[in-house]
């Protein structure tokens, strides 16, 4: 049987830069998870655009029930992310021909005051970003 | 199957061709989100209703993929030109399989 063993100076090693990331993660973590989901979605190239409205409360008082309604005209898919949320993916929705505004409303919770982000996937599949900062006064995710 | 699991759609019963109608779509359901934790510290699983889709004489108008970060009873609201007499068929999937159905005739005036 083979066994494997770790030097003293390795694990140390290895300990100090796992702590090193973790202490680094707790940071922005949960605003890193939403752009690396976006870059993941858009390969990286998006545009920022004025076309895409995100109407969205200024102040939230509740972040269980968040009125969010989004207009995207020309988009054949959208999709919602909260920087700031444990997971930031909100919803994706995918547009028929019938549904010709491009205009949804739902609603949403927010765990604390962020951002809430819509990336929309035109016609041609290019990718428009928008997004708008919401206040929360009491969180959404409870525990 | 989650209890309780109501869902209420609001259509108009008559529209004339090509008018764009608003529909709300609105399902009862507790959309445990797999964050909160129960009195013993124990995390409560996930359950939630993960996809919506809504079709008119069968041509998708709407599929919307959810997250838990959609709030307790989801609900949408959006717009749908009506190309002539036909019916709404509104489908909602839970995480635990089950698949809540309603339908909408909508008649042209």
């Amino acid at each position: 049987m083979k066994t494997h063993t770790v030097s003293r100076r390795d694990f140390l090693a290895t300990t100090v830069v796992a702590a090193g990331v973790l202490g680094f993660g707790s940071r922005a973590a949960f605003a890193n998870l939403a752009e690396e989901e976006i870059k993941m979605l858009t390969a990286g190239v998006v545009t920022v655009s004025d076309s895409i409205v995100i109407e969205a409360p200024e102040i939230a008082e509740n972040g269980t029930t968040v009125p969010v309604e989004v207009t995207a005209p020309g988009a054949v898919a959208l999709t919602l992310f909260a920087d700031g949320n444990p997971t930031p993916a909100v919803a994706k929705f995918k547009f028929g021909k019938l549904n010709t505004s491009r205009t949804v409303a739902t609603r949403i919770r927010l765990a604390k005051s962020q951002n809430v982000i819509a990336i929309a996937q035109m016609e041609d599949g290019s990718f428009q970003r928008a997004q708008a900062n919401v206040k929360v006064t009491i969180g959404g995710c409870g525990g | 199957m989650a209890s309780g699991v109501k869902p209420r759609v609001k259509v108009p019963k008559t529209a004339t061709v090509g008018e764009e109608v608003t529909i709300k779509a609105l399902i009862s359901h507790k959309m445990e989100s797999g964050q909160r934790k129960d009195k013993k510290g124990q995390t409560i699983p996930r359950s939630i209703i993960n996809r919506f889709v809504v079709d008119f004489n069968g041509e998708n108008v709407i599929d919307v993929m959810l997250e838990p970060a959609i709030s307790t009873n989801p609900y949408f609201k959006f717009d749908v030109i009506i190309p002539a007499a036909g019916e709404f068929h509104f489908k909602w999937f839970d995480d635990d399989g089950s698949v809540y159905e309603t339908k909408k005739k909508v008649k042209v005036s």
